[in-house]
């Protein structure tokens, strides 16, 4: 990858403009990406009465509360631990079976191997909410509803397309020279893959895991369909929550601000590959 | 791209993928095409109906009118976000602790669960106790996401932007990355214009992950559900009833099976195309620049 910071050919003749100009721009973008999140956070940090009567900035006096209730409520937090379950569910199984789908489709031309590809790619474009009702049916028929693999499972439907997509990109940066040596020193197929390939492509893994991860804790739709009780995730919690007479805002803010956590948590560890998750490997 | 061999045996290695994809997208995919054709009058006895309920949908207004709202929310959320998405890369700090910076702050968002999304642009919107809808509000715009028609689609197209333009920016960002500094000496000594510099340099080098980009804000908004759901439940009236919103209504909510299969079908079919459509050209461009 080129580094543009030696590039003087642009900036240079009116370089001070330019940087202010540069600055204002990103500062206006990120305090526009902050602001709904800053008054979520502020929420969530108020006492309902401060909220409703009174209309402050920030919070005038600070309360936990509102985080006390979901932490200590089992029917709130239970929500956070089954959107956990499935979602470490669903990646588990949709990076296992896309790593050898993956090497075939970077490494071999099979028959078929085009349309196949393309056939993935349009599970990643169904509409959950087309598949809806076939799953509610399909799981409740084999008694999988209301379980967490049966959401881990639903999941795999956009989730596999997408790790394969990711991984193959990666893979395809990988010699072949390197497949050829480990073959003529006698590895098996097997061997080859866990001890030499997985290492080398690791921050791929890393990547596609990050994403299927990503893609089932934001998903609602499927997960509050197959589920009523045992594994409701927490975001069906929280819109039942609002659907009820008087919401509590308080400590719907603070569930809120607490289902971003995760995602800022892994975040930073894959800030440089988020663009090349999201290109599919291409870029 | 490396030479690949011809290898037939590779399809056991796509076999785990083909099973589990059959049986989380086929066997429902089936189900769908089952009930469009067949008419019930309960008790699970069902009827041939051959085309009828498609004939039924395709006259339908309710059907063509959510397209069209469908139609035009994804058509004004990507003459937003494509060109914010390309200025924002632009304005990017190129290395260091800032760009690392930006990239965290603008991965946020797309790491928000889609009902937090709404949940957070509802309360954001709202006259009384949210910031955006207090503050249109003491300035005397007449802003109510619930009752305005306006409003609502302004909420929502906002909401959309701020969630997604990031991801345009992102991969934009990962494109000018990729633009050796050649380049620009190049168009120095030309002393090329900066129009023209992005002209010619930059967004040619973008097209790749532009068209991914493009392709999948276009899917994703395409089947929104769950932010307009939280933020306007469709409303108000019909008016932000999307194709997906619709859909779930008919199915889950009404049970008419046959209607919303029929509509279901229909429904993919359209994204299915016009991604084949975006897809054909991108991989087109992959050939070209001999990836």
């Amino acid at each position: 990858m080129a580094d543009m910071t030696a590039n003087p050919s642009v900036a240079r003749k009116a370089s001070l403009p330019r940087i202010n100009s540069r600055l204002v721009v990103m500062t206006l973008y990120l305090v526009f990406l902050m602001l709904p999140i800053y008054w979520l956070l502020n929420m969530s940090l108020k006492t309902n009465s401060e909220i409703l009567n009174s209309f402050t900035l920030w919070p005038q006096n600070l309360t936990f509360a509102n985080y006390a209730t979901i932490l200590t409520d089992a029917s709130w937090y239970m929500g956070y631990v089954n959107s956990m379950i499935y979602v470490v569910m669903n990646t588990v199984i949709s990076v296992a079976v896309a790593l050898p789908a993956a090497y075939a489709f970077s490494r071999y031309h099979f028959m078929g191997d085009k349309h196949l590809f393309f056939w993935l790619l349009t599970n990643r474009m169904a509409p959950p909410a087309v598949f809806a009702l076939p799953f509610f049916q399909l799981y409740s028929s084999v008694g999988l509803f209301d379980t967490h693999i049966a959401v881990a499972l639903a999941h795999c439907l956009f989730n596999v397309p997408l790790a394969v997509w990711i991984l193959e990109g990666f893979m395809r940066g990988v010699p072949k020279e390197i497949d050829e040596t480990a073959y003529i020193d006698g590895y098996s197929f097997g061997r080859f893959f866990v001890k030499i390939f997985m290492p080398l492509i690791a921050s791929g893994i890393g990547v596609a895991a990050f994403f299927c991860f990503m893609f089932s804790w934001v998903e609602l739709l499927l997960s509050r369909t197959l589920t009523s009780v045992d594994a409701k995730p927490i975001a069906a919690t929280m819109t039942r929550t609002v659907g009820a007479s008087g919401i509590d805002w308080g400590v719907l803010a603070a569930a809120g601000v607490l289902t971003i956590v995760p995602g800022a948590l892994v975040i930073y560890f894959v800030r440089n590959y988020i663009a090349k998750g999201f290109a599919l490997g291409r870029v | 791209m490396q030479e690949k061999t011809v290898n037939h045996k590779a399809w056991f290695l796509v076999l785990p993928v083909l099973a589990l994809v059959a049986f989380s997208a086929v066997i429902p995919l089936m189900t769908v095409v089952n009930y469009s054709v067949q008419d019930s009058f309960g008790n699970n006895q069902f009827f041939w109906a051959g085309l009828e309920w498609f004939r039924e949908m395709l006259s339908e207004e309710r059907m063509w009118n959510a397209l069209g709202r469908q139609m035009a929310f994804s058509a004004i959320i990507l003459a937003i976000e494509v060109p914010l998405g390309i200025f924002v890369a632009l304005n990017m700090p190129k290395s260091g602790f800032w760009a690392s910076f930006c990239l965290v702050v603008m991965s946020l968002p797309l790491l928000v669960p889609w009902n937090v999304v709404g949940t957070i642009w509802q309360i954001f919107g709202r006259v009384d106790i949210g910031l955006l809808g207090y503050t249109l509000d003491a300035l005397g715009v007449n802003y109510n996401y619930t009752q305005d028609f306006i409003s609502a689609w302004a909420t929502l197209i906002v909401m959309d932007v701020w969630h997604w333009t990031s991801l345009v920016a992102l991969l934009a960002y990962a494109g000018l990355q990729s633009i050796p500094d050649a380049y620009y000496q190049a168009a120095k000594i030309d002393q090329a214009s900066r129009w023209k510099v992005f002209r010619y340099i930059e967004l040619p080098k973008m097209m790749g992950v532009l068209m991914i980009a493009i392709l999948l804000r276009f899917m994703d908004s395409f089947m929104i559900y769950t932010e307009p759901f939280v933020v306007t439940g469709g409303g108000p009236g019909n008016a932000t009833t999307f194709l997906s919103i619709d859909l779930v209504k008919m199915a889950l909510g009404q049970f008419d099976l046959g209607p919303a299969a029929a509509f279901s079908i229909m429904y993919f079919l359209v994204i299915l195309a016009i991604s084949w459509v975006f897809y054909t050209v991108m991989t087109n461009l992959d050939k070209r620049e001999g990836k």
